[in-house]
């Protein structure tokens, strides 16, 4: 049985605590990535990750894209809506296809 | 395109047409491979996009009734309200082969029976807009779960087919053409050598049937 866990400010993640998703409050990538690593060995199937904690570990994120486990997923903040997941998705289509032909 | 170090004999002519033969065979499996894994790849994530759109816009609105929230309640309060969750959420997770790729799939299972057992609180301390919050999480839930698995399947399945598109141009551009270059060098070094043993072999003639009759 795998778990769901989201990480990022306080503020943002602090609703998915009553869902049932285990949160791990963070705003310093350091940290970030010491718990992103955790958790990826622990049995998390998902992180979600808000886009500002996202944009700031990139490389370490990376590191996940070949493994099928975890899916790493940014979602907005309370901040607002940065764009990093629809600019990840035109990224799949760029590295598939070449050229971005969905926008 | 260069021709490659080999020598030219008729073993490694053989060898080489039946190499040939195994390129190109694997070249049109690899070039099926790549269309298929395309033809998925664009349905998929086309769903991706549309989903995110609905998944950010969702959280946009929990997000704005949890501010209002919190500046209803005062901190302490809203840790105590959600401080302990009654819900607990678990994924069976298992794995689907696409074209040789590992795509996982999500199954989510509620720790209580109930799914909307999701407030955690009790509502006298609380503000109504927690509620709204909670509720509109837990509404767009379903879909960020299935964001989650569409967005890893595109990630994994572009990876894949970058891969199998270098594949294809390689065999394509560079090991067919010199396949097929090497052996068209091996035939015409073959046939060279055969006409000058038939010009030596009559030169030899010549030469002994000018002596046996004493010609000049």
């Amino acid at each position: 049985m795998y778990k769901i866990a989201a990480m990022g400010d306080k503020d943002s993640i602090y609703g998915f605590a009553s869902l049932g998703i285990s949160i791990f409050p963070t705003d310093d990538p350091a940290q970030g990535i010491k718990t992103l690593r955790r958790l990826a060995e622990a049995e998390y199937a998902v992180i979600y990750i808000t886009e500002k904690l996202t944009s700031e570990m990139k490389d370490e994120i990376a590191r996940y894209d070949a493994k099928p486990l975890p899916a790493i997923i940014p979602v907005p903040g309370i901040r607002g809506n940065t764009g990093i997941g629809l600019d990840n998705v035109s990224k799949f289509v760029e590295k598939a296809v070449g050229s971005d032909i969905l926008s | 395109m260069a021709v490659m170090n080999v020598n030219p004999t008729r073993m490694e002519l053989t060898n080489l047409k039946r190499k040939l033969v195994t390129a190109r065979r694997g070249h049109k499996l690899l070039k099926d491979k790549r269309d298929e894994l395309m033809r998925r790849f664009l349905d998929m994530v086309r769903e991706n996009k549309a989903l995110r759109v609905e998944v950010e816009e969702g959280i946009k609105e929990a997000n704005i009734a949890m501010s209002v929230a919190r500046c209803v309640m005062s901190d302490g309060a809203l840790d105590v309200a959600l401080m302990l969750p009654t819900q607990e959420m678990q994924l069976e997770v298992s794995e689907k082969n696409v074209m040789s790729v590992l795509i996982p799939e999500f199954d989510v299972k509620f720790k209580t029976a109930n799914e909307n057992d999701i407030y955690s609180y009790g509502f006298a301390d609380t503000s109504g807009d927690l509620d709204t919050a909670v509720k509109a999480l837990s509404d767009i839930m379903p879909k960020m779960i299935r964001l989650a698995e569409i967005e890893k399947s595109c990630s994994l399945m572009a990876d894949e087919i970058e891969k199998t598109r270098r594949r294809v141009n390689a065999l394509e551009h560079v090991m067919i053409p010199q396949y097929e270059e090497t052996i068209k060098y091996i035939t015409m070094k073959l046939d060279e050598n055969e006409r000058s043993t038939t010009t030596r072999l009559m030169k030899v003639k010549d030469m002994m049937l000018a002596q046996a009759h004493n010609y000049n």
